[in-house]
């Protein structure tokens, strides 16, 4: 608690966006977050890394309760997570997600992909929101697709779309759950930069990942995850190259 | 392969032609081992022993459009009894001289079902010429203005009779069945029993036994004075015990879908409603369309059933027509005119399922 809160203090910039405070959850018996303390302000950039099985997903998928919690408080936005739906829906609403496997709605087109939330979610009359979506898609430089469907694209490509369709919702947040791993290598970098792009312009983004060199350039703090804890985090200067715990400098000796 | 080829000097060779054409497709599938070859040369044999005699059955020294009296005087198949009974067959009890109402009924029918496989035309409008169509035809059958005379719906029989049977029973019986489907994946306990129960039970009685459910028993409940029309409870009957079929297949379909789909649908802050309308069961209804359209033909031949509550359906009345002793040894001819006539019916439905199954694909 301590860190988190010094470290609201010295950045005046953002407020907290979301605040998650002694949070548990079990899968069964499985005690897979334990006592989970995080809070994310405004345009804030965390990547958080770990060994499979961390917890590191779970984590993100908790903030939009993809995953329910058991223990503890999530707020998000001003709005607490609890069984109400409708709270789930507005949290969701404002929470974009980008899957590792890009989960596009594979009987629409990409626009129409793009367009769907933002006319069924937002009531956004459907010409604008083809208007948007069209910018959107410009912005991951894959406008010439808009009429494809989505298994005509590469695994890149479809990252890409499944990006810009959560950025049509206007969303507070963006969570990435492992955005590069199911791509080939040489895709990896098209989707990096679109991330990086959207860094720089002010978005709050939690990025779970193994690219170490994103976390690197873009991340104002680095997360590292074990066991279901947050071990560990700093800013990414700090935790590469001064790692405290034992277990993240056997990690970072293992991927780098 | 031993020369290393560059893209400009790589030659693409012709398979060689005994693989393709003609020859290769009799020797791959025909002749490829002394056994299948045997088969071959046997089959064919089979063949040239069946079919000249069917046709010239069929075709040669047959009559068409003659008295019983000439057809007793051929060697030949007597489609006479067809056109001859015609229109019997086709309306059964139906008072004769008003017959033309059943037949514009159909031809109404069969135009909109033509007009509506295509998908150009799945809009508003549809929905509402098939309302406009549903009051023309019932006023047509049933009568009551217009001066047509009212004619009960137990002289509704034949052709008639079977079409509706089936199409009433195909168009109530999917929305159902797909309601019954995400009832039984529900997360709440009494829909999901409630669902359970219901498709287990109508799945472990026969058809037979809920038609004689409807017509006997069913009546036994109702307060004196209170009568439910016989063909409009065998319709329940039908639609009911199809909807349960129907709501397996789509469980099917559902349980394909990966959690993935589920979850996008979620982050986006769809509800329940709008992830399934827009998301799941366009997708997992296509899956099953194989399956389903396997179901509605079943539903489409179960209608001559009904024959046991001494409905008449097109069956029945083509075996009614056989009882006249006159036409009685001319069953063969009439049951394959009525065998094609089902064929037709089903195998339209089929391919245009296959038609629908390839438009909705989208290279997933």
């Amino acid at each position: 608690m301590n860190e988190t809160q010094a470290q609201t203090d010295d950045t005046s910039a953002g407020t907290p966006i979301i605040e998650v405070s002694s949070m548990h959850k079990w899968y069964g018996d499985f005690h897979v977050l334990s006592d989970i303390n995080l809070q994310v302000k405004s345009q804030e950039r965390i990547v958080i890394c770990g060994p499979s099985g961390s917890g590191k997903s779970t984590l993100i998928r908790c903030i939009n309760r993809l995953e329910e919690h058991q223990r503890g408080q999530i707020i998000v936005n001003g709005t607490e997570l609890t069984n109400d739906i409708k709270n789930i829906e507005k949290v969701r609403a404002e929470v974009g997600m980008v899957f590792q496997h890009f989960n596009l709605f594979p009987h629409l087109t990409i626009i129409e992909n793009l367009t769907l939330g933002p006319i069924w979610v937002r009531k956004t009359p459907k010409k604008e929101a083809e208007e948007m979506a069209m910018m959107y898609l410009e912005k991951v430089h894959i406008a010439e697709q808009a009429e494809k469907f989505p298994g005509q694209l590469s695994g890149g490509q479809q990252q890409r779309v499944a990006i810009a369709r959560s950025l049509c919702m206007k969303p507070q947040v963006m969570l990435f759950d492992e955005p590069t791993s199911a791509l080939d290598p040489e895709m990896i970098k098209e989707v990096l930069d679109v991330m990086i792009d959207l860094a720089e312009e002010g978005m709050t983004m939690l990025v779970v990942t193994h690219e170490m060199g994103f976390a690197k350039s873009v991340a104002d703090r680095v997360m590292f995850m074990d066991e279901g804890q947050i071990v560990e985090q700093n800013n990414p200067h700090d935790f590469f190259d001064n790692p405290q715990h034992e277990r993240t400098k056997l990690f970072l000796s293992q991927i780098l | 392969m031993s020369n290393p080829t560059t893209k400009a000097t790589r030659e693409f060779l012709k398979p060689p032609v005994t693989e393709v054409g003609v020859i290769g497709w009799l020797r791959s599938n025909l002749f490829n081992n002394w056994y299948n070859s045997l088969l071959t040369v046997i089959v064919m044999l089979l063949f040239w022993q069946l079919i000249p005699p069917a046709f010239s059955w069929a075709f040669v020294n047959s009559v068409w459009n003659t008295s019983a009296e000439v057809c007793r005087e051929t060697d030949g198949a007597c489609w006479s009894v067809i056109p001859q009974n015609i229109n019997f067959i086709f309306f059964g009890f139906f008072p004769e001289d008003q017959q033309w109402r059943p037949g514009l009924a159909m031809v109404l029918l069969i135009a909109l079902v033509v007009y509506s496989k295509n998908r150009n035309h799945w809009k508003k409008s549809l929905g509402i010429y098939w309302l406009i169509n549903l009051v023309v035809m019932a006023s047509l059958m049933y009568g009551g203005i217009f001066g047509l005379p009212v004619v009960e719906t137990d002289q509704w029989s034949g052709l008639p009779l079977t079409f509706m049977l089936a199409l009433f029973g195909i168009v109530a019986a999917y929305p159902i069945g797909v309601i019954l489907a995400l009832g039984r994946q529900s997360k709440m306990p009494a829909i999901k029993t409630l669902c359970v129960v219901y498709i287990e039970m109508i799945r472990g009685v026969p058809l037979i036994s809920l038609l004689f459910m409807s017509s006997v028993m069913f009546p036994l409940f109702l307060p004196d004075g209170v009568t439910l029309d016989k063909v409009l409870r065998a319709q329940a009957a039908i639609i009911l015990f199809s909807a349960a079929y129907v709501a397996e297949v789509v469980r099917g379909g559902l349980q394909a879908m990966s959690r993935g789909q589920f979850e996008a649908a979620d982050s986006l802050g769809l509800n329940y409603n709008q992830s399934m309308r827009l998301i799941i069961l366009p997708q997992a209804l296509k899956i099953v369309i194989p399956p389903t359209v396997g179901v509605l033909l079943s539903v489409f031949k179960d209608t001559s059933l009904v024959v046991i509550i001494a409905l008449y359906d097109v069956l029945k009345t083509t075996k009614v027509t056989l009882s006249n002793p006159k036409w009685t040894s001319y069953s063969t001819e009439a049951y394959i005119f009525l065998a094609v006539l089902y064929f037709i019916c089903c195998y339209a439905m089929s391919s245009y399922s296959r038609k629908l199954e390839k438009e909705l694909h989208t290279g997933h």
